[in-house]
């Protein structure tokens, strides 16, 4: 979808006197900066609703709770103390329930839930997530940031691979087919654009079907063979095997209609009098391509690229749960199936820190080509 | 009129509209012919309503593409008319039934299951029963004696004394049908098989029937899951709950954020300001994991899910689309004349902001149902269904927990996968002609 805002006013800026060399670097780097203060803050209250919405039962309370038990109880129970040693189960266990009330006392859980409720937030974004019931990291630690921390090395693995691929063939596509609009591969590109409207996973499961069930030729899911292969070399090729399927998936789920989007973008761009003006001056192609097309196009194109990924992330449970893929999503799946409250509340604060960063990277990319940022002056649409 | 022979112009949107109609019929089809309690009672009945029908069964049809038939299932009861019950006294107390069921097996695979069903009718003494079975060749098997007490049922895969007798080698049912019951990859017989049952009475108004189910490996138009369950009734009233689910969820969130926009447009200052920046906020919200969070804390009902998908998306991108559009619409000559002639801030925005965006709003609308109706199945597949309503999404979730893809059973994933995939594209395509239609700037593209 392009932005009719951003096209008026992209056209805007004409030369400008060239100021101090270090003019453009500051610039980036202080809408930078207000780019990470405003994130921040948006951050800061995405997760404060989900601390609303997940204590609404008082969950939240359940999960400081427990956390604050297990503690206790792996002090006195584990202890080498020989006073602690030579007491009795029941008097350790009244001990335990002793020092839990002492302690939710100090931890203030016994205040109002407004007062209450900052102290959660403050824990969700320190990463001070809990323990996890039954779920356990690789390491066996029983800590949800943990937990969730080592899931995400596979998740990130998995979308940047399917979305970098999904910018930049939709990126390059697009540009060949606004050249050559009306042939047949463009035909074919717009008749296909609405296979887009089913998600990855969808598509996931056909792949599986074909390349897994049926031929044989790929594996049905997990990040690498099982065993694992001692090598590294061996081990890198068995991830990246497995990462075939699921990467393809998020591709073909949104690739017609990217293209499609671009192209239609890219031909609206083309019929502007500059793009006119710079061929009849008999520049060649690919110059008029990547200096008067693409370049001004950039950063309405990111902007669009970044709705996709978030899109994207939302499918990430539901894609990784199909692919068996042991990520970020599958852990939120699991804790689902067992219950586990703080994975789940977890979970989600990594999701929204997730997606920030997304929004921050493109943010940062777009201060880099956006010459309104570079140049000064000016505001983003 | 005019906007209805432009929709025929398009080849795409008769497709879409065409697909669009089936669906409908499919879904008023599902209405009639199965009401909504005894789509329900089929779909949570276990046992007590799909005893007779076989365990993951393909569809029927899927025997046209096979070279090796799989067998139907043959169900015979000794209440059904071609069933002869023959009686003989040899006492006041003491009587004898005898009845048989015949039946030809015509495939070269064996049957998945062979269990009788009794219903008994007795004060004290159970009926005692004999059961032999007479196969093509002539010969007679004994294949058991045993009191039947009422609902009783003799399962013949999993009887010890039958495999012991049998040699061992193939499971009783397999070898009481096989060609060589001692060969370990014996083909099935094919012929007229006779199961012949001789009751035992032992009271003056006691009965016997029996009902035998030879279990095929197909059934129905569209076979069955793990719970023996025909998949005909999710499939039928997934559509109606899938549509009403997607339209109901783009109407919701479509029509809101269209009018949070046009306030928001219309007003500016700090009006604008906070929707704004309240847009940026749910832009970093992870929809799916929410509602999952509120599925697993609150409740599954698919209402409920309703309800806070429409309130996560109407802050959804779209806000910023359409305060492209109305920034442009704001500064109109025919607003500021509606000013002119003092029309209230509320008039403007209802009878002159919103009907401008209506040609942009009903394709978006039209293109967002799909998107709903895979998130309603998305939540199915992980389990976070409504735990009532049969779906789509529940049966590719029960699909994919029994390892269906593993274990070669594609119809059970294929059949709501194709029914998704249309549902797809027919409102995509219809909606991306729409676009077209409504936004005559991309035409020329």
């Amino acid at each position: 979808m392009s932005d009719p805002q951003l096209t008026l006013e992209s056209n805007a800026p004409a030369v400008r006197k060239r100021k101090d060399i270090a003019g453009p670097f500051i610039r980036i780097a202080k809408y930078t900066g207000m780019r990470i203060i405003v994130l921040f803050i948006t951050v800061v209250i995405g997760i404060y609703l989900v601390v609303l919405v997940a204590n609404m039962g008082g969950y939240v309370d359940e999960i400081r709770r427990g956390a604050i038990r297990e503690q206790i109880s792996m002090q006195i129970y584990m202890s080498r103390d020989p006073v602690l040693m030579a007491l009795s189960a029941e008097e350790k266990n009244q001990m335990v329930a002793d020092q839990v009330l002492i302690e939710e006392h100090r931890r203030g859980l016994d205040k109002p839930f407004i007062i209450r409720s900052f102290a959660f937030l403050e824990n969700a974004i320190t990463l001070n997530l809990g323990y996890a019931q039954d779920m356990v990291s690789d390491t066996g630690s029983k800590q949800v940031r943990l937990i969730l921390l080592e899931r995400l090395i596979p998740t990130l693995l998995m979308w940047g691979a399917g979305n970098l691929l999904l910018f930049f063939v939709g990126l390059f596509v697009g540009l060949f087919l606004s050249r050559r609009y009306g042939s047949i591969l463009d035909k074919i590109v717009i008749a296909l654009a609405p296979t887009s409207s089913a998600p990855a996973w969808f598509y996931g499961l056909f792949l599986i079907l074909i390349f897994a069930g049926i031929l044989r030729v790929l594996p049905f899911g997990g990040l690498v063979a099982a065993p694992p292969p001692p090598n590294k070399l061996d081990y890198g090729l068995s991830v990246l095997e497995h990462l075939i399927l699921p990467t393809s998936a998020i591709f073909i789920s949104t690739i017609a209609l990217s293209i499609f989007n671009r192209r239609t973008f890219f031909l609206i761009y083309s019929q502007e009098d500059y793009v006119e003006m710079a061929k009849a001056k008999g520049l060649p192609d690919r110059l008029i391509e990547r200096r008067y097309i693409l370049k001004p196009t950039l950063p309405p194109i990111l902007t669009d690229f970044l709705l996709t990924v978030i899109y994207l992330w939302t499918g990430a449970v539901i894609l990784e749960t199909v692919f068996n893929w042991p990520g970020l999503g599958r852990a939120l799946y699991q804790a689902i199936g067992s219950f586990d409250t703080a994975v789940i509340v977890g979970a989600q604060v990594i999701f929204a820190y997730l997606l920030a960063a997304t929004v921050f990277v493109l943010d940062f990319l777009y201060a880099l080509v956006d010459p309104r940022v570079r140049i000064g002056e000016g505001k983003r649409a | 009129m005019k906007t209805l022979r432009e929709i025929f112009s398009y080849p795409a949107a008769v497709i879409g509209l065409i697909l669009i109609i089936l669906l409908l019929a499919i879904s008023v089809f599902a209405i009639v012919s199965m009401p909504y309690n005894e789509a329900i009672r089929l779909w949570r009945g276990g046992e007590d309503i799909w005893y007779n029908v076989p365990k993951m069964a393909a569809p029927e049809w899927s025997n046209y593409f096979r070279s090796v038939k799989l067998p139907e299932s043959i169900i015979i009861s000794s209440d059904d008319e071609s069933v002869e019950k023959v009686y003989s006294k040899s006492s006041e107390e003491i009587s004898e039934v005898e009845f048989s069921f015949t039946f030809d097996y015509n495939y070269d695979t064996f049957p998945d299951e062979i269990t009788f069903f009794f219903h008994t009718q007795f004060n004290e003494k159970k009926p005692h029963v004999n059961i032999k079975l007479i196969n093509p060749d002539g010969e007679e098997i004994r294949i058991g004696s045993m009191s039947a007490a009422d609902s009783a049922s003799f399962i013949l895969s999993q009887d010890e004394v039958l495999f012991r007798r049998l040699g061992r080698v193939l499971l009783p049912h397999q070898a009481v049908m096989a060609i060589d019951p001692k060969d370990e990859n014996s083909l099935a017989q094919k012929g007229t098989y006779t199961f012949l049952f001789k009751g035992s009475l032992f009271e003056a108004d006691s009965d016997l029937d029996a009902e035998m189910v030879v279990f095929g490996d197909v059934y129905g138009i569209a076979g069955t899951d793990h719970r023996r369950r025909d998949l005909t009734v999710a499939l039928l009233w997934g559509t109606p709950i899938a549509l009403i689910f997607g339209l109901l969820a783009a109407l919701g969130t479509s029509v809101t954020t269209m009018f949070i926009a046009a306030i928001g447009t219309w007003y500016g200052g700090w009006v604008d300001a906070v929707i704004q920046r309240v847009t940026e906020i749910n832009l970093i919200l992870p929809v799916l994991p929410i509602l999952i969070m509120v599925g697993t804390f609150y409740s599954r009902s698919i209402w409920v899910m309703l309800g806070v998908l429409i309130m996560l998306y109407i802050f959804g991108g779209g806000i910023k689309s359409y305060r492209a559009i109305f920034l442009q619409v704001k500064e109109s000559a025919y607003i500021e004349a509606a000013q002119a002639y003092g029309a209230s801030n509320s008039r403007i925005v209802i009878r002159y902001l919103v009907p401008r965006i209506i040609p942009t709003l009903i394709p978006q609308l039209v293109t967002l149902i799909p998107t709903f109706v895979f998130v309603e199945t998305a939540l199915n597949v992980l389990g976070l269904g409504d735990p009532i309503l049969p779906t789509w999404g529940k049966l590719i979730s029960d699909a994919n927990l029994n390892g269906a893809l593993y274990q070669g059973l594609y119809y059970w994933i294929l059949e709501p996968a194709g029914l998704l995939m249309i549902t797809g594209l027919a409102f995509s395509l219809f909606g991306f002609a729409l676009d077209r239609i409504f936004n005559p700037r991309l035409r020329g593209m």
